[in-house]
């Protein structure tokens, strides 16, 4: 296991060196003056001279690079043209309240999605797969800011449970915490869409196994079965679609945070947007890219603890 | 009730499975015992219904699948009519099932030793560390080398005739009753399918054992069945004790078996019946061999009854041409 471990993490140099790369390329094929973007074509020539020089864009492309390179590899991520200040220090105020949003989400994604998947293909065409079917239908297919603004009418204007303003204080727990519910189910439907999905098909399968059938000659009762010789073998395809799909989580995590009010990396990314802060960007692309690249690799060590044919390989 | 006294008891069964909307028979009105010490092989082509039957008796059938007539009574207890419940106390325990296919039929993600023991936990109370400890006395039982240290290995590590082993451990976790077991030697090579048997053998011996033996090899049911049966499209056609149905060979479809298989000391040349099992939506009323019958008669379009042969109580055929002879 712990030879797996050193081997995946050793793979992923190549791939972050990659994406730092992407990122860099991406940021400098923008057509047109970048200065001309960010200062729009009223600014005097002077002033673009000077934004230029602050950028480095006189240097050679590979001194850039290296610049670059160096900077991130020391945790630099450069300081934001709107506020000049350190972008380290923006992103890190705001990532533990998107971390928080996104691990409840998934959270929400397996409790709900689990079972109801799993029971959904026990009772095949039954009321619980129909239902199942339906809601995970409505959970892709529902845009987040319409079932955020839906949620938002029902529990936090009617009924008054929870507030319609996400932040709290960070020492309140109870109040972060309470603040926490709707957007955090808001994003978590997508994810229990998809896990529905892969926990019924991959539980169809897996019930109908030569091993299941071993498992009933045993005299095991329905619940063992199921829960002990069926579902760790679906655990693989769960974990996989959990790991996939966190990106796409990360990217709806934006109109989450813009319904519910709350601050995050989605909300910093439309705030860079709209400052044309060019800095940030950058410096939150590569943010998201590593956040992408440890889901990977989280998701890779999981595979290590449900299945043993990756263990011991 | 004698019924008690003899481990497995089948009256009557009929096995019918729905495809697209349809019912078909693919075990028809089959009888049998088996009792303590006994093997009784169940040959017959591929597709016949041997399996069918063997999950059937197990209560085991895919969902499509149900039995539909006929009674079977294990220890006196009627299974057809029984609850989950009752089904599940006796499964594993009284009656288990090695499986015909040894490198699917184990769990991929559980350890051996648990999935060996796992049959004491639910029927004898045993505790996880006493059903690991029953475990590895069973895998040293069923001879897999090492096998203290091979406990917490996963099936992926084992090859094909190990798998078979631990699945023979398995399924004999309990004392059981009866054993079926579907083609435990086709996946293996030749010198590992003489061990496995004579390990089933010797079982038997010691702990009284009934067994169902599902073959395709004639050789096997030779030298270690006591009856035989040969079924045909569903139907048990010929039923005997072996040393009849070598001597005598009755039904059309059991001579061309016999003449099918390759004899070593003769060299004569392998005679393969001519023509197939016709599919299920295809079957011919009456007798099921008809299409493929030397001696079909017009009154073989009425399913013929079990009839004794020469008098003999013990050797039944089913089969117009053999049974006013
Ligand atoms: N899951 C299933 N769905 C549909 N038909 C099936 C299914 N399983 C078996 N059958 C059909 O039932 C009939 C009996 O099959 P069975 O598996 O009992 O044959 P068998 O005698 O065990 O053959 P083999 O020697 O190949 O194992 C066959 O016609 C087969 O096509
Ligand atoms: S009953 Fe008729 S068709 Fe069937 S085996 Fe006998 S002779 Fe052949
Ligand atoms: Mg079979």
């Amino acid at each position: 296991m712990i030879r797996f471990v050193i081997k995946r993490l050793l793979v992923a140099i190549p791939t972050l060196w990659a994406v730092l790369t992407t990122v860099f390329i991406l940021v400098r094929v923008v057509p047109g003056d970048p200065t001309m973007v960010i200062l729009g074509d009223q600014a005097s020539e002077a002033a673009r001279a000077a934004l230029r020089e602050k950028l480095g864009l006189g240097k050679p492309i590979l001194a850039q690079y290296i610049d670059f390179m160096t900077q991130v590899l020391h945790g630099d991520l450069g300081r934001s043209l709107a506020t000049n200040r350190p972008i380290v220090d923006d992103v890190l105020a705001v990532l533990p309240w998107t971390i928080e949003l996104t691990l409840a989400s998934l959270v929400v994604g397996a409790v709900i999605g689990i079972p109801l998947g799993v029971l959904a293909a026990e009772k095949r065409d039954g009321f619980a797969d129909w239902f199942a079917r339906i809601f995970s239908l409505a959970g892709v297919s529902f845009p987040a800011f319409v079932s955020g603004i839906l949620l938002l009418l029902a529990f936090s204007v009617e009924l008054r449970w929870f507030p319609v303003i996400s932040t709290a204080k960070s020492d309140d727990w109870f109040g972060r915490l309470r603040a926490l519910v709707l957007p955090s189910i808001n994003l978590g439907l997508l994810m229990v869409a998809y896990v529905t999905r892969v926990t019924r098909s991959g539980m169809l399968q897996a019930l109908g196994e030569d091993y299941v059938r071993t498992a009933r000659s045993k005299g095991l009762g329905r619940r063992l079965v199921v829960w002990r010789h069926a579902f760790p073998n679906v655990l693989v395809p769960v974990v996989t679609v959990v790991g996939l799909y966190l990106g796409v989580l990360i990217g709806n995590a934006v109109l989450t945070e813009i319904v519910f009010n709350r601050p995050g990396i989605g909300k910093l990314i439309v705030t860079a947007l709209n400052q044309r802060d060019y800095t940030l960007l950058q410096g939150l692309m590569v943010v998201s890219a590593f956040a992408i690249v440890i889901a990977n690799i989280l998701t890779d060590l999981t595979y290590g603890l449900v299945d043993p044919r990756v263990k011991t390989a | 009730m004698t019924d008690a006294a003899v481990p497995l008891v089948v009256e009557g069964m009929t096995t019918s499975i729905r495809l697209q909307g349809r019912l078909h028979h693919v075990v028809r009105d089959m009888s049998f015992v088996i009792r303590p010490r006994e093997t009784l092989a169940l040959v017959g082509e591929s597709g016949c219904g041997k399996s069918m039957t063997a999950l059937s008796v197990m209560g085991l059938l895919p969902p499509a699948a149900s039995i539909t007539a006929g009674r079977v009574l294990v220890d006196g207890v009627d299974l057809v009519g029984a609850d989950e419940a009752t089904r599940e106390s006796l499964r594993g325990d009284r009656l288990g099932m090695i499986f015909q296919e040894p490198m699917t039929s184990l769990n991929p993600v559980l350890p051996i030793g648990f999935q060996v023991g796992e049959a004491l936990m639910r029927h004898r109370g045993l505790s996880k560390r006493q059903a690991r400890e029953k475990a590895r006395e069973l895998l040293e039982l069923v001879r897999v080398p090492a096998a203290a240290e091979r406990l917490d290995a996963y099936p992926h590590q084992f090859s094909g005739g190990m798998r078979q082993r631990v699945m023979i451990a398995l399924a004999l976790a309990c004392r059981l009753r009866v054993l079926i077991a579907d083609e435990p030697t086709t996946a293996l090579d030749v010198t590992i399918q003489a061990q496995v048997l004579a390990l089933v053998a010797d079982l038997q011996r010691c702990e009284g054992l009934g067994v169902l033996l599902i073959t395709h090899n004639l050789g096997v049911v030779a030298s270690v069945a006591q009856r035989v049966m040969v079924m045909y499209g569903g139907d048990v056609v010929e039923s005997a004790p072996v040393a009849a149905f070598f001597a005598r060979p009755t039904h059309p479809y059991s001579s061309a078996l016999l003449a099918a298989m390759p004899r070593i000391e003769g060299g004569s040349q392998l005679q393969p019946i001519p023509g197939q099992v016709p599919p299920l939506g295809d079957m011919p009323d009456g007798c099921r061999f008809r299409s493929r019958c030397p001696l079909a008669h017009e009154r073989c379009a009425a399913l013929p009854p079990m009839t004794p042969v020469a008098g003999d109580p013990d050797h039944l055929v089913r089969c117009w041409a053999r049974s006013d002879a």
